[in-house]
């Protein structure tokens, strides 16, 4: 285990999107980096992390994700791994939900709930100062909202910047899909008459925003492309909760 | 006399074949496998008690939900005059309750019915309205065939005329006991004589400037309605088990058995896992014979290919389904045009059930029709449109739950069937490889923290 320091408070899952994905990388880069900026003292797994097994259980492999299942907990056991953070709702998801029951116990955290309470405990600070005037919105991740009802975090921490904070006409509950779930991201939509993100995008320009905030790399990618579908690339961007700290705490 | 014994016979008539049928559904329910849902009895009180009576998912839609709520209240309350209603038809009596409770009281009684079958009569004719003209469009679809458009229609008409009929009876009745005693008793209608209402009543009041004032006629209307009315609601009672106003009874029971567990958590299959346990097992030889008590007695299928395969909670849910669409109408892919309905899942699933479950009854408990939900009823490509967003689950106001049986279908195709779309096999064989879904090597995962 790569810890960055000798008990690490917590172990920073980082996922298959967070690993390999140009994008996503970022992301990862920038919640490490507001790690760093508040001391935490945290582990990754490296090259001992493994696929959390989510794309194949929701696409009926139950075999395929048991094993990967298996394998990570085994990982995870030996390294006696308490709490987990991760900024990936996917593999929050299936690590707090799933795992349990198949032997592995720990408490999983969504990055957007970790740098919340990071506020909360005053170890992180931002002026967020650069975001003013903008419009953010913020695009409730499937398996972060509906799947466990976790709303109120990442706009809490969306607060912290000094923007002004729009919803989506759907939103929260009733938050649609970017489209990437349950395995669509590695195939092509099946026949229709739109894409899923495209018509999540519509919702986006409707609401005026300046900016879509993220909590899900598989958002990331599919609000990106739905951005560029309109040619508003200039004058929307798709980042992450935890980039835009990071660009507020000028990291 | 003679009418007390027709009644009674239809009564009877009415509960047995009523019985029948539910126990037809119970027995159609049970074709599911079994699970236990007996844990937490006092959440799943509370769910039920939130959900079905508070009817809280209801109002997500306010309009819908309020009119409902008409209907709801009204339905559960007129129960009480109906009971008035089955007396006095077993015993021949006439508005046994005056008796009980004296003359004001009763015209409160009546007239706080009276209130409620207006309400409910507004209700049914907003939603006919809505429906028929308003032209929503999760009222239509392609699985909103011609018999679920007229099952609403059908269910809506004929409480519509209940509510006209018990109102026309009050009217018709009070008209009657405000006419001299004298009058009646020479039309010889004795019965219509000893009760004093205090005026009219509250709604029915209003209607009758419209009647005559010949006893002999009232009485004919009165009887009438009132024989409609109640003949009326057998014949209601008997229907609604082959409708989707099922709802009116398995939402309780439904709501009460509903997941409890966070919405994104699926199942760990335990028939996968006692395999992944032995391969995984370095204790384990490979190649030993397997110990006899780990076979299960009944070789469980991977996933669901038909509904004997799903969960009787799977096929509860089929058949408490409203077919309202809020499901459909939420559902990511139904919105981007893609085959997939959340709630054709639910009524393929019921229609299968019922199928199967006849057939079974004709047949016999082993009878296999050589059909199956999947393929015959439900295709690969409704199934492989799925995000899996749980945005149905949310949106039903019975808590329905139909990526349950999305995700057991899917796991049918792939494990049985090796009939995942190709995109999804590589996917597969890349996460086996190189534990990602994409094809990279497990040396570079930790390579962005050098970039
Ligand atoms: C027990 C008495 C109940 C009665 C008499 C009743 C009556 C009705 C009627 C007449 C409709 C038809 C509306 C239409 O098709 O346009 C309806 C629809 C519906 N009912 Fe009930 N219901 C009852 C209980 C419940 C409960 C406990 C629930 C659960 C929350 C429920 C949920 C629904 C839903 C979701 C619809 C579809 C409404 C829509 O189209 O928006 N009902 N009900
Ligand atoms: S979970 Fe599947 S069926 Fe349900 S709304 Fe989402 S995409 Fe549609
Ligand atoms: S599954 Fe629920 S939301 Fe969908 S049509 Fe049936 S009752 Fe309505």
């Amino acid at each position: 285990m790569a810890a960055a320091g000798e008990s690490p408070e917590v172990l920073f899952w980082v996922g298959c999107m967070g690993s390999f994905d140009d994008r996503a990388k970022k992301i990862t880069k920038a919640f490490a980096k507001l790690l760093n900026r508040a001391n935490v003292k945290f582990a990754v797994l490296g090259t001992e992390e493994s696929c959390s097994g989510d794309p194949a259980k929701r696409s009926g492999n139950e075999f395929l994700f048991q094993m990967q299942a298996f394998a990570n907990i085994q990982v995870l056991n030996a390294y006696e791994v308490k709490r987990i953070v991760t900024a990936c709702p996917h593999c929050f998801n299936t690590l707090k939900n799933e795992y349990p029951e198949l032997g592995g116990n720990y408490e999983v955290i969504h990055h957007t709930q970790f740098i919340n309470t990071l506020f909360k405990e005053g170890r992180l600070t931002v002026e967020g100062g650069s975001f003013k005037g903008k419009r953010i919105t913020f695009h409730d991740p499937c398996y972060l909202g509906r799947a466990n009802d976790v709303y109120e975090a990442p706009r809490e921490v969306l607060q912290k910047l000094d923007a002004e904070l729009v919803e989506m006409k759907r939103c929260k509950q009733r938050g649609l899909c970017c489209g990437a779930g349950g395995a669509q991201m590695f195939k092509e939509a099946e026949k229709g008459d739109k894409e899923v993100n495209v018509e999540r995008t519509e919702d986006v320009i409707e609401s005026k925003a300046d900016i879509v905030a993220a909590g899900c790399p598989f958002c990331n990618t599919m609000m990106t492309d739905g951005v560029k579908h309109f040619n508003k690339e200039d004058e929307i961007s798709v980042k992450d909760i935890a980039e835009l700290i990071a660009e507020a705490a000028d990291l | 006399m003679i009418s007390s014994i027709i009644f009674s016979v239809l009564i009877l008539t009415t509960a047995v074949i009523f019985i029948v049928r539910i126990r037809q559904i119970n027995a159609n329910i049970n074709l599911g496998r079994d699970i236990d849902l007996s844990d937490r009895p006092s959440e799943r009180w509370k769910t039920m008690a939130r959900v079905a009576l508070g009817q809280s998912k209801m109002v997500a839609r306010p309009f819908a939900g309020i009119m409902h709520i008409f209907i709801y209240v009204g339905f559960i309350l007129i129960n009480l005059e109906v009971l008035e209603i089955l007396i006095d038809g077993v015993f021949g009596t006439h508005r046994i309750f005056y008796q009980f409770l004296g003359s004001d009281t009763y015209h409160t009684f009546i007239g706080f019915f009276e209130l409620l079958a207006f309400l409910v009569l507004f209700a049914c004719v907003a939603f006919l309205v809505r429906r028929n003209v308003g032209r929503l469009k999760r009222f239509s679809g392609t699985e909103m065939t011609a018999w679920p458009k007229s099952d609403a229609n059908i269910i809506l008409i004929v409480e519509s005329l209940l509510m006209i009929a018990v109102l026309t009876m009050n009217a018709a009745d009070s008209v009657l006991f405000a006419l001299p005693d004298a009058t009646v008793m020479t039309a010889g209608l004795s019965h219509y004589t000893g009760i004093e209402f205090d005026g009219w009543f509250w709604f029915s009041g209003y209607l009758t400037g419209m009647l005559p004032n010949d006893p002999t006629t009232l009485f004919y209307i009165e009887r009438a309605c009132w024989w409609f009315h109640i003949v009326g609601i057998f014949g209601f009672l008997i229907y609604i088990p082959y409708s989707k106003h099922f709802h009116i009874f398995l939402a309780f029971p439904n709501t009460y058995y509903s997941k409890l567990e966070p919405a994104g958590e699926l199942t760990n299959l335990e028939s996968v896992k006692k395999e992944v346990e032995l391969m995984m097992d370095p204790n384990q030889d490979p190649f030993a014979a397997p110990a006899a008590d780990a076979i299960p007695a009944e070789p469980q299928r991977f996933g669901a290919k038909d509904v004997t395969d799903l969960s009787w909670k799977n096929l509860m849910d089929a058949y408490s389904c409203t077919e309202c669409g809020r499901c459909t109408s939420e559902c990511p892919a139904n919105q981007t045009g893609k085959l997939l309905s959340p709630r054709k899942i639910m009524m393929d699933t019921r229609d299968r059930a019922e199928e199967l479950g006849a057939h079974k009854r004709k047949n016999g408990a082993e009878a296999d029709d050589g059909k199956s939900l999947l393929g015959d009823y439900i295709t690969k490509e409704e199934l492989w449109a799925c995000t899996t967003c749980n945005a149905c689950t949310d949106a039903c106001p019975v808590n329905i739950n139909p990526l349950n049986i999305i995700v057991d279908l899917r796991r049918f195709l792939v494990m049985e069937e090796s009939a995942a779309p190709n995109e999804l096999n590589t996917m597969f064989t890349n996460i086996e490889n190189n534990g990602a879904p994409w094809q990279f090597a497990m040396a570079d995962r930790a390579n962005w923290r050098d970039e």
